[in-house]
C-alpha cells in the first residue's frame, strides 16, 4: 500500500501536462506520480494499491492519469471520494479498481500495510493489521462494466 | 424536467428520466483533439487485436477534430500526433478538421462556439475536460477520456447517470470591473473543487439572462473546476443570434419546464461581487483583489478556453490601451477568427504597443505543454482555469487565477491589481 493522506490529487500531479503527448504506456508509467512523489515509480510494485482522501483524480480527462498508474503496476486506488472522470476512465478503460472507502480504512491502513480486496462481499481487508473495512459497493452500471473487464465487452441489457 | 433532463430523456429514448438513472444516450456530436485523437487511436489498436472492428464509425459528418494543445509542433512526438490526427481523419472521412496552419483554429472548446459545431438541445461530448464549456450554448455537453471516445466513436451512443442539478441564480447586472470569471471563481471558493461533482450545473438568474454568451461560456468553462459533469445555461434568443451569425440552422431553443427539479440553489447578488483571484495550488482557494498577497510577479498570461475569447481581449485591450506592460505578457487569442478580430479592431495594436507578446492560438502553457511555460519560483498571474501544482510548468511555480480585466492590470503594475485601482 502506497499511501498519500491527502485530499484533491489532481490529475496534473498523477502525469504532467508535458506528457499528454505521449501515448506509449510503458513510458507514461515512468512519470506517474511525478508532480506529487518523484519517488513513486522506485518504489512501486506490480499489484500495489494507493490509498488516498477526498476527489482523487480531480482536474482533466487525460486517460494517461488511470493507465500511468495501472501500467506502474498498480491494481485499485482506494480514497474517501473519486472525480468522475477519472473513476469511469479507470473502469470503462479497465485500468484499475476505483474503490470507495470510509474513514475507518483512511484512518486504519498505514503505508505498507498488506491489503486484500473484495469486491463480492464488499470488504477490505487488512493482513498486517489484521483488520476489516468496509468499502461502497459499486452501482450496478460500474459491477457489471469491471465484470465484464470494461465497456467494450460490456453488453447493455 | 429541467433542461438536462429533458435532453437525457430524449437523446435515450424515454418520456422522462430522473437523477441517477442510468441511460444510453444518443451522441448528436463529438470531438476530439491532438491529445485525446491519438489516445483514441491508440484504443483502435488495442480494439483490433481484441478482434473488434474499427473500420467504420458511426458517423463522420458528427465527428469533428481539433488541434490545441501541442501546436504548432514544438518537438517531433507532437508533430507525429498532428500526422496519426492527420491520417486519422482522412482514412475515416472526417472532413471537419481544424488544422493549424490552414485557415480557422483554435482551441476545440472555442471552435465548438465560433464555427457554431453545437447546437441547443444536443448531446455533445469531447475528449476533453472542458467540453463543459459548450453547455452555454445549451447543449448537454460533457468530457469523456479515450476509451469513452472510442466507444463513441464506434457506436454513437455513451452511458450516463442522470445527475442532479445544482442552480446558480444571478441576481442583475455584473458591475463593469466584474467578469463572469470573477463569479466561477466565487463559487467554485465557495462549493470546492468537488462541490459540482457528478452534477450539473446550471446558471440563471437576470443576471445571467443579461450576460453575453462568451461570458456564459467561461461560466460554463470552470464548471470542470468544480468536478461538475456538465455545466448549462437555458438558451435564448441571444445564443440563436450567435449561432445563426455564426451559420448555424435549424435551431430549436430546448428549456425545463417550469415545475422543473434542482436539487440545490444558490443565489449571487451582482451587486456585491468583486474582482476575485484562485491563489496557487486550487481553484478553490480564492481571494479578493484587493486582498490578495502582495506577491511579484513574474509574468502576465492571457490564454486558453477561458481567458482568450474575443471578449476577453476587448477586456484586456480597455486595460492596455496606452499603458505598458511592466512584467512579460502573453497574449494568445483561442481561435484564428477570434485573432483576425483582434486584428481588424486593433486590438492587437494595442497589445503590441504596449509590450505584449501576442502567440498563435493554442491551449500552450495553460497545461505547461509549451509557448512559455514556468520555472522553478516563477509566479504567473492567468485568465486559464487551472492551477494545481506543476500545471503551468515546473511544480514550484505559482498560477494565480483571474479575469482577463485583472491580468491585464497586473501587467500594467507587476502586482495582482484589481482594474479600479490602476492609474
Amino acid at each position: 500500500m502506497i499511501k498519500y493522506e491527502r485530499d484533491n490529487i489532481d490529475t496534473d500531479v498523477i502525469i504532467p501536462g508535458q506528457y499528454l503527448k505521449v501515448h506509449d504506456y510503458a513510458e507514461l508509467a515512468t512519470h506517474a506520480m511525478e508532480g506529487l512523489d518523484p519517488d513513486f515509480h522506485s518504489k512501486v510494485k506490480e499489484g500495489d494499491f494507493i490509498l488516498s482522501g477526498k476527489n482523487f483524480g480531480c482536474g482533466s480527462s487525460r486517460e494517461h492519469a488511470p493507465i500511468a498508474l495501472s501500467h506502474s503496476g498498480i491494481k485499485a486506488v482506494l480514497a474517501l471520494s473519486f472525480a468522475r472522470i477519472f473513476y469511469r476512465n479507470s473502469v470503462d478503460g479497465a485500468f484499475l479498481l476505483p474503490i470507495e472507502i470510509e474513514d475507518d480504512a483512511y484512518q486504519g491502513i498505514s503505508e505498507g500495510d498488506e491489503i486484500d480486496i473484495d469486491i463480492k462481499s464488499n470488504q477490505i481487508k487488512n493482513l498486517t493489521k489484521n483488520q476489516t473495512y468496509k468499502m461502497k459497493p459499486f452501482s450496478e452500471i460500474i459491477g457489471k462494466i469491471i465484470e465484464a473487464g470494461g465497456l467494450f465487452k460490456y453488453k447493455p441489457d | 424536467m429541467n433542461i438536462v433532463e429533458k435532453i437525457l430523456a430524449r437523446a435515450s429514448g424515454k418520456d422522462r428520466v430522473y437523477p441517477d438513472d442510468v441511460i444510453f444516450a444518443k451522441v448528436d456530436k463529438a470531438m476530439v483533439h491532438d491529445v485525446s485523437g491519438p489516445g483514441v487511436i491508440k484504443v483502435f489498436d488495442k480494439l483490433k487485436k481484441q478482434g473488434i472492428a474499427v473500420d467504420n464509425l458511426w458517423d463522420p459528418s458528427k465527428v469533428w477534430v481539433a488541434e490545441d494543445h501541442f501546436v504548432p509542433s514544438a518537438e517531433k512526438i507532437s508533430a507525429e500526433n498532428i500526422v496519426k490526427l492527420q491520417n486519422f481523419t482522412k482514412n475515416y472521412g472526417i472532413e471537419k478538421h481544424f488544422k493549424y496552419g490552414m485557415g480557422q483554429y483554435g482551441i476545440c472548446h472555442t471552435i465548438s462556439h465560433e464555427e457554431a459545431m453545437v447546437l441547443p438541445g444536443e448531446v455533445y461530448v469531447g475528449g476533453d475536460s472542458h467540453t463543459n464549456t459548450t453547455g452555454a450554448l445549451g447543449a448537454f455537453a460533457c468530457g469523456l477520456g479515450h476509451t469513452d471516445m472510442a466507444y463513441v466513436l464506434l457506436n454513437g451512443k455513451i452511458w450516463f447517470k442522470v445527475p442532479e442539478t445544482l442552480y446558480f441564480k444571478l441576481n442583475g447586472k455584473l458591475p463593469d470591473h466584474v467578469m463572469a470569471k470573477d463569479l466561477i471563481l466565487k463559487i467554485i471558493g465557495e462549493i470546492g473543487t468537488d462541490g459540482g461533482n457528478y452534477q450539473t450545473m446550471q446558471f440563471g438568474g437576470s443576471g445571467i439572462e443579461a450576460m453575453s454568451v462568451e461570458s456564459r461560456l467561461t461560466l460554463c468553462n470552470m464548471t470542470t473546476e468544480a468536478g461538475a459533469k456538465n455545466g448549462i445555461v437555458e438558451p435564448d434568443q441571444k445564443v440563436a443570434d450567435y449561432l445563426t451569425k455564426r451559420g448555424a440552422e435549424n435551431i430549436t431553443l430546448v428549456n425545463g419546464d417550469a415545475d422543473a427539479e434542482y436539487s440545490k440553489l444558490y443565489e449571487y447578488e451582482s451587486s456585491e461581487m468583486e474582482p476575485i483571484v484562485a491563489k496557487p495550488f486550487s481553484p478553490e482557494n480564492i481571494s479578493v483583489v484587493r486582498e490578495a498577497p502582495n506577491v511579484e510577479l513574474d509574468k502576465s498570461y492571457i490564454g486558453s478556453c477561458t481567458g482568450a475569447k474575443y471578449e476577453d481581449l476587448e477586456a484586456a485591450a480597455k486595460i492596455l490601451k496606452g499603458r505598458t506592460v511592466k512584467i512579460r505578457t502573453e497574449i494568445l487569442p483561442a481561435a484564428i477568427s477570434i485573432y483576425k478580430r483582434a486584428m481588424e479592431n486593433g486590438l492587437l495594436k494595442i497589445f503590441l504597443d504596449a509590450g505584449v507578446t501576442v502567440g498563435p492560438p493554442t491551449c500552450g502553457a495553460c497545461c505547461g505543454a509549451h509557448m512559455g511555460v514556468l520555472a522553478k519560483d516563477e509566479i504567473c498571474i492567468s485568465t486559464t482555469n487551472r492551477n494545481f501544482p506543476g500545471r503551468m510548468g515546473h511544480v514550484e511555480s505559482q498560477t494565480y487565477l483571474s479575469s482577463p480585466l485583472v491580468a491585464a492590470a497586473s501587467a500594467v503594475t507587476g502586482k495582482i491589481t484589481d482594474p479600479r485601482d490602476l492609474n
